[in-house]
């Protein structure tokens, strides 16, 4: 019987304190930074069990197990327990927000120390290599020399490709899941059309909205746009078809008609209760700004790479297909480094990675075994 | 595991510590064998996703993708050798598939199916028939084979492209076959390459 990681919680960590702070890849400084974290399973004493999973754009900390008083598990946690495919029992899990997130970490919606108020737009623009750097902080601060894996699905697997640029002595493995090396046009087309949503709606006020309403409709119908791209025609038309709000037929009017428009309007209105519209914004654009080849070709940036890789696509997946990542594994396999591929058949579209649990956990944990020294 | 005398005849062709590069490497069978007996570092290239599952649980290297497009990717000579071992009579364009395995390899051990043997030439001859049998056990219109050849067709194919056969080995039912392989054999196995 698989059993569950019970209660957890939600760590903090400040760093970059005066006089230091964090030169960020715009060329702007930021400090002082909180991290929010949470670790499950134990760290060995040789400190070689660590595996750090890394989110995706709305996802936070809290990867597994439940927090108190609450109902609802972490947001990978059919992959992160004892016996699972990051099993606890072997090994340390880790997982931050990310740097500009509004979970914990600092972000647009934290406290500017020199103002005393939110930051709103006067948070600088982070990277993907900046949350990154941010995680280093926090291992290093965990004392931890070297990762045994690092692991993450969309925007977590962007962030997993920079580890294993910026810190390839320190990572064993790598895990990479239905992410790409740079984003495309299609993709940045589709994260502006919703920031583009949250920056039209009017209780946005330029991101000044702390004390304020917020702009909950332009959140929730970046959100819905958001949802359309994670799923598939298929498991549409699986879950909702056209089956109607409870009515026999069409209204001939504007009214809801249609379940799927229920269905995206639900997704966007929950949204709004536990996700900063900042924070969409300064993470859409984090992942629009990756490129790793915007000056090098993949080959030469995946030159120095030591990680051994895993790259886990999904056949529905339409937002980040498996064909983009082909050129990562060619240049992979030119620099002879291992690397594992598989593109699991699913009909979940870029959610599989949140929902195809079986054929995930098989790959992966086979992999950290093969890995393992 | 049982012992499979066409895998072990492999292993002998090999030399240890090699780099080895398993073309259409299945559920990673030979690849494991290569690795305990001759320890070789191997990667594989497989198209089917359970497969490619049971080759990762061996603990085996294994890229998803088809053999005729994913061989492109290497850098010349990256491996000591590149296997083809029953796989050669499915993929899309052998020709193409076997040059450029010699450029990627420097040597090719190539696996064939002999659709020569006695047994076929039987079916064919005497009930017109196109040969039914354990080794090759499927109709014209269900098989995976898209080439059928002999074990003479390829040493023909070889001898027009100036491939050097290095060694050549047959065998039928886990024993080898000296004599008359082209009538007697049912795989043939070939070591080649390519100045």
């Amino acid at each position: 019987m698989i059993k569950n990681l019970g209660i957890v919680e939600t760590k903090q960590i400040t760093c970059f304190e005066p006089p230091n702070h964090l030169t960020l890849k715009s060329g702007l400084t930021l400090g002082p930074i909180t991290i929010a974290y949470e670790t499950y399973g134990k760290l060995n004493s040789d400190k070689s069990n660590a595996i750090l999973i890394c989110h995706a754009l709305s996802g936070d900390a809290h990867a597994a197990g439940l927090h108190k008083n609450d109902k609802k598990p972490g947001w990978w946690d059919n992959m992160i327990g004892p016996g699972k495919a990051f099993d606890t029992d072997k090994y340390f899990i880790i997982c931050s927000n990310v740097l500009g997130g509004c979970k914990g970490t600092t972000g647009p919606s934290s406290i500017n120390p020199d103002t005393k108020k939110p930051y709103g737009l006067s948070f600088p623009v982070v990277t993907i290599k900046d949350m990154v750097v941010v995680q280093k902080t926090l291992i290093d601060y965990l004392n931890i020399q070297k990762l045994h894996a690092v692991a993450g699905g969309s925007m977590g697997g962007m962030q997993v490709l920079k580890w294993s640029i910026l810190y390839p002595k320190m990572i064993n493995s790598a895990i990479v899941i239905a992410t790409n090396t740079g984003h495309t046009a299609q993709q940045i087309a589709f994260h502006e059309v919703g920031r583009q949503a949250i920056m039209t709606d009017p209780n946005w006020n330029n991101g000044n909205y702390y004390d304020k309403k917020p702009p909950s409709t332009g959140i929730g119908l970046a959100r819905m746009v958001g949802h359309i791209t994670y799923m598939s025609d298929e498991s549409m038309g699986k879950k909702f078809g056209r089956q109607l709000i409870n009515k026999q037929r069409v209204g001939f009017d504007f009214s809801q008609d249609f379940q799927v428009e229920s269905y995206l309007k639900y997704r966007g209105d929950t949204f709004v209760q536990r996700f900063d519209a900042n924070s969409y914004l300064y993470i859409s654009k984090a992942l629009d700004y990756f490129n790793l080849s915007e000056e090098k070709s993949l080959e030469e940036v995946f030159q120095n790479v030591k990680s051994s890789f895993l790259v886990i696509t999904f056949t529905s997946d339409w937002l980040y297909p498996t064909h983009q990542l082909k050129s990562m594994i060619k240049a992979l396999k030119i620099n002879d480094i291992d690397v594992s591929s598989c593109e699991i058949k699913s009909s979940y579209g870029h959610d599989s990675f949140l929902i195809e649990i079986d054929g995930q956990s098989d790959l992966i944990r086979n992999f950290l075994r093969k890995t393992t020294k | 595991m049982t012992s499979r005398l066409d895998y072990e005849i492999i292993a002998e062709l090999i030399n240890p510590n090699a780099r080895v590069l398993d073309l259409g490497c299945g559920t990673g069978e030979l690849l494991c064998l290569l690795k305990k007996r001759k320890n070789v570092h191997g990667a594989g290239i497989e198209i089917d996703e359970q497969a490619i599952h049971q080759s990762i649980e061996k603990g085996l290297t294994v890229v998803h993708g088809d053999v005729d497009t994913e061989l492109l990717d290497y850098s010349s000579k990256r491996f000591d050798y590149v296997i083809l071992y029953e796989s050669l009579q499915q993929v899309l364009h052998p020709e193409k598939v076997i040059l450029e395995s010699l450029r990627v390899g420097k040597k090719v051990i190539v696996g064939i199916p002999n659709f020569c043997h006695i047994n076929g030439r039987f079916q064919v001859f005497f009930r017109g028939n196109v040969p039914i049998t354990k080794e090759l056990p499927d109709q014209w219109y269900d098989t995976p084979n898209l080439r059928f050849l002999s074990i003479k067709d390829f040493q023909s194919f070889c001898n027009r492209h100036k491939i050097k056969i290095e060694k050549k080995r047959a065998l039928s039912r886990n024993q080898e076959i000296v004599f008359w392989p082209n009538l007697f054999a049912h795989v043939g196995i070939f070591v080649l390459s390519k100045n």
